[in-house]
């Protein structure tokens, strides 16, 4: 059971949180624009790298989205963001 | 006559094993007793069914698994070592037939070297291994499980945090805490004995005493300590998960979250290696002393002490002074065992060619530091020539390592002692298992040379005790075999949990209705008053028919009455989203296939929303109040969901302080007259709405009061005729609901259940999303290709309703099917197959199928594909073995004009 610390409650268990995606991830549009491969690459890669990490992750108690850095390997947590700004 | 009690206080205690009467006391584990009351074969080894005796004291234990009834509950191989006497246990010895005095496949032993490691998968191979399973697994294994044993859910799950969390009561572990409390940190302490002391409680005669004060020292300066709770697991970000049996109370399971973790876990006992090293009265030196200064019995009259450490040595003094006659066989003056003399209990021992006649013979190969959860926590071992043995190595963040556990033995001299690969006969390195150091020999011959294929192949350092005696004499084996030192060798991966844990305790109380809570309507009293049968959909427990009659019956009885009168439906759970602000037109927009800001306001837009792979993923109507004042309903499963994904876009794509998203689903309670007369039920409600048809049409929506609050009245139909969804605060709830049964009254209204909504539904050919599509259907499968043709700007999924897999021709499509061969109902599930060249290939499937009332004809849908372009075409339907006839036809069964709307 790892501890996230959301950037808006402070601490708490993970069952708390969703994974939301790697962040930095755009969404390709206009969709008429957009490459079947871009598309595809869009909805099915990830660069899941082993190591450090930057994701976007939802704390369902509060609502809020917020940008975490982990490791995936050591699950050590070394910081969590607020995306707007604001929180603690 | 061997282990004899030599302090005769407490009471009474009458329990039977293997069906004799015996008779322990209190303060006696179950193998305290069976050793007092001179039991010596207490089970039979696992795979030779060799006899076993008590060999450790603890968790360690690897022979003494029982079978323990108590109250008429049998639980399944309990160890004697750490479960206390309870008066009338009845406890049976496992994998022994009828007892373990006298098993019947004891001759199994004689054939043991025809059974090596690895036996079974060399040799059941043909013609099938599962021929030979069953017989198998009856005569090797552990005990047997009592059908009737289902624990109730009574196990609570403690959450705690605290500063530091010392792992272990025993000397190294007391003096921790006590340091750390009396700085002011906020200290537990975990102990897995009945009382904390660890070893104080039996090395030295005043150690129980000095213990106590310790602890009483640590409570003083604010520390807690547990006794009765061993750390069974460190998981992420140190979390410890710990078992608790408190006195008089069911057991718990305590996650503890501590700032930092002290692990003074101690060490445990090896065994020695020679022949025939698995008779009953070989027992760890430790083990005696723990059954003779905790338990008061003496583990034999005359003792060979074999021993290649301080440590284990120094026990002859105190079984000297409770009587017992001990010879010492000092290993580290070059001292052996060489046989070992009696089959169901040691009767002589012959050391360096002397034949000592004895009862008991006490062993130590060492200690090995109890490292279980620092490597958990991925610490990695060092290994210590000095005292032969592994030992943590570099520290874990959040984690150190105290006493015996940091192999920190005090003051102790060993000499190694490890298995010698060309000894000769039969030398068990692991009880439990009945693996001896010639299967680790065939391991290595075979190649299965690192200790985690050691493991698996020869099966050491498995089971129930985890080869907490046995690991560091299997590796030491390998390494001998190999050449390469024992560090290199390395040790096997440690996981949870250290001791076996019962299930109950990890499951907690998330069992039978608690381990998925459904979610109950406003009106479920109202509901059961009104006869209804509930069932599960989606989550929530909603009447399925209402009447004691026969289901079919019922359900067939409300959709036909649905037709004539008025039908009163409870859509509660239906999704009420509220999306307000300056952009909550664009929100819902993007959430959406089809457009909905364009609607006027107080008018309502039935639509899809997609996956971004473009598949269907829920339905529903979308409300708009005002410019700035939306509601988005959904399935009443996928509410949490569509709120979650509003949210997400909300806060990713638009500016999260222009728009908000609030679920008012549980805040609103919905209740639905559908039907010919629903018009005038509704307006026997006095909502203060009008309900003339040109103010309030089709799809429109208005605002009234019903008892003194709000009311929102909404045509939307899922039924397909004239319908009137009613909206009141969960709070009016019951008010509604009477007084719409009252107003139905004088026009022979009818409850309607969701069965019967789902068979109105499938009349008219409206979807069930999850039902009528899959994870594969996309809007133009269902006809539905407007938006996806004409809709400029972005919405969820708008790019793969254009990929080549989305414009492929032969998609599946939404048909209804006809009956053609004047059958039942096709069988939902059922495959619409064709045949080309022989071979039968399946083209779609029913997706739904019932017996209209009031067409008096089945009716059903279905996924085919190119199913829109054959319409009028008869296919072949086959389900389980048999083939049915059946047309494909239009979706909708039912009034396709849509006069019923109005009607």
């Amino acid at each position: 059971m790892q501890l996230f610390s959301c950037p808006f409650c402070g601490p708490r268990d993970e069952t708390e949180f969703l994974f939301g995606a790697e962040a930095g991830k755009r969404r390709p549009e206009p969709a008429a624009e957009v490459s079947a491969r871009a598309w595809g690459e869009h909805l099915h890669f990830a660069g899941n790298p082993k190591g450090p990490a930057r994701e976007i992750w939802l704390h369902l108690t509060c609502g809020e989205f917020f940008a975490m850095e982990r490791d995936t390997v050591s699950h050590a947590v070394s910081a969590t963001r607020a995306l707007r700004g604001g929180g603690q | 006559m061997s282990a004899r009690r030599i302090r005769d206080a407490g009471r009474r205690l009458g329990f039977t094993f293997d069906g004799r009467r015996y008779e322990g006391r209190e303060g006696d584990t179950i193998a305290s007793a069976l050793l007092a009351a001179g039991v010596r074969v207490v089970g039979r080894s696992f795979k030779y069914h060799r006899p076993r005796g008590i060999f450790g004291a603890w968790t360690e234990e690897p022979n003494a698994i029982l079978d323990v009834t108590l109250n008429g509950r049998t639980t399944p191989n309990l160890r004697a070592t750490t479960e206390m006497l309870a008066e009338g246990m009845a406890i049976r010895s496992v994998n022994a037939t009828p007892t373990a005095e006298a098993d019947r496949f004891a001759l199994l032993d004689r054939a043991a070297r025809f059974l090596p490691a690895g036996f079974y998968y060399k040799t059941f191979i043909w013609p099938d291994w599962h021929l030979f399973e069953p017989r198998i697994r009856a005569m090797a294994g552990l005990g047997r499980l009592d059908p009737a044993n289902a624990p109730a859910a009574e196990n609570s799950v403690l959450n705690l945090s605290c500063g530091v969390l010392v792992v272990g009561g025993g000397p190294a572990g007391l003096a921790a805490a006590l340091d750390a409390a009396r700085a002011g940190e906020n200290v537990v302490l975990v102990d897995d004995g009945l009382v904390p002391g660890g070893t104080m409680l039996h090395r030295d005669a005043d150690g129980p005493e000095r213990a106590a004060f310790l602890v009483a020292r640590i409570e003083a300066a604010g520390g807690r300590v547990l006794p009765r709770t061993v750390a069974w697991g460190v998981y992420d970000h140190n979390l410890v998960c710990c078992w608790q049996r408190p006195e008089g109370m069911p057991d718990r399971q305590l996650r503890i979250r501590p700032g930092r973790i002290v692990l003074a876990t101690g060490a445990i006992e090896r065994p020695l290696m020679f022949p025939d090293n698995d008779r009953p009265g070989v027992m760890s030196s430790e083990a005696a002393l723990v059954y003779l200064r905790r338990h008061g019995v003496l583990a034999g009259e005359r003792i060979v002490l074999a021993a290649n450490n301080s440590h284990a040595l120094a026990v002859a003094l105190p079984l000297r002074e409770a009587g017992a006659e001990v010879t010492v066989a000092d290993l580290r003056e070059g001292a052996s065992i060489d046989a070992v003399h009696g089959g169901k209990g040691v009767e002589a021992v012959t050391v360096r060619g002397r034949r000592v006649e004895a009862d008991c013979l006490l062993v130590s190969g060492g200690f090995t530091p109890t490292v279980h959860l620092y490597c958990q926590a991925r610490g990695r071992l060092r290994y210590d020539e000095a005292i032969c043995a592994f030992v943590p190595g570099e520290p874990v963040a959040g984690m150190s390592v105290v006493g015996a556990a940091a192999g920190d033995f005090g003051d102790y001299a060993i000499v190694p002692a490890w298995p010698k690969p060309q000894a000769k006969g039969r030398q068990w390195i692991d009880l439990q298992n009945d693996v001896t150091l010639k299967d680790v020999a065939l391991a290595a011959r075979e190649n299965f040379r690192p200790v985690e294929h050691l493991k698996r192949y020869t099966t050491l350092g498995m089971a129930t005790d985890q080869g907490k005696t046995s690991n560091m004499n299997g590796l030491a084996a390998m390494a001998a075999l190999t050449g390469k030192g024992i560090a290199e060798t390395g040790t096997t991966t440690y996981r949870p949990p250290f001791v076996p844990v019962p299930l109950p305790v990890v499951a907690g109380r998330r069992r039978g209705e608690l381990f998925n809570p459904v979610r109950r309507l406003p009106l479920e009293a109202g509901h059961r008053v009104a006869g209804a049968v509930f069932r599960e959909y989606g989550g929530w427990l909603r009447p399925a028919f209402y009447g004691a009659g026969d289901a079919e019956a019922e359900i067939a009885r409300e959709a036909e009455r649905a037709r004539q009168t008025v039908a009163i439906f409870d859509g509660s759970p239906l999704g009420k989203i509220e999306v307000i602000g300056p952009q909550a037109g664009d929100l819902v927009d993007y959430n959406s296939y089809q457009t909905i800001s364009t609607l006027k306001d107080g008018r309502i837009r039935y639509g899809l929303m997609l996956t971004e792979g473009g598949a269907v993923y829920d339905d529903g109507v979308t409300v708009k109040l005002a410019d700035d004042h939306y509601v988005v309903s959904c399935s009443s499963g996928h509410v949490p969901n569509v709120a979650l994904r509003l949210e997400e876009w909300r806060q990713d794509r638009f500016d999260p302080a222009r728009v908000f998203v609030h679920n008012l689903t549980p805040h609103w309670a919905t209740l639905t007259a559908s039907g010919p007369r629903a018009k005038a039920l509704v307006g026997a409600l006095s909502l203060g709405v009008e309900l003339d048809d040109t103010a309030l049409p089709h799809m429109a929506v208005a605002s009234g009061s019903f008892g003194g609050g709000p009311a929102r009245v909404a045509r939307v139909s899922f039924t397909g005729d004239r319908s009137y969804e009613v909206s009141v605060p969960a709070a009016a709830a019951p008010a509604l609901w009477r007084a719409m049964i009252e107003a139905g009254r004088a026009l022979d209204a009818v409850l309607l259940g969701s069965e019967a909504l789902l068979l109105l539904r499938a009349e008219k050919g409206f979807v069930v999303v999850g039902k009528d599509t899959d994870g594969t259907t996309m809007p133009h499968d269902l006809g539905l290709s407007g938006p996806r043709d004409r809709r400029k700007g972005e919405f969820v999924g708008k790019r793969s309703l254009f990929t080549d897999e989305a414009v492929r021709p032969d998609r599946r499509q939404l048909i209804g099917l006809t009956v053609a061969d004047g059958g039942p109902p096709l069988p939902t599930g059922g495959h619409a197959v064709e045949t080309a060249q022989g071979k039968r290939r399946s083209t779609g499937y029913v997706t739904s199928s019932y017996f209209s009332p009031t067409l008096c004809r089945p009716v059903a849908l279905g996924l085919v594909e190119r199913g829109l372009e054959r319409i009028g075409e008869e296919i072949d339907v086959f389900h389980l073995g048999g083939m049915r006839r059946a047309v494909i036809a239009v979706p909708c069964a039912l009034d396709p004009a849509g006069e019923r709307l109005d009607a």
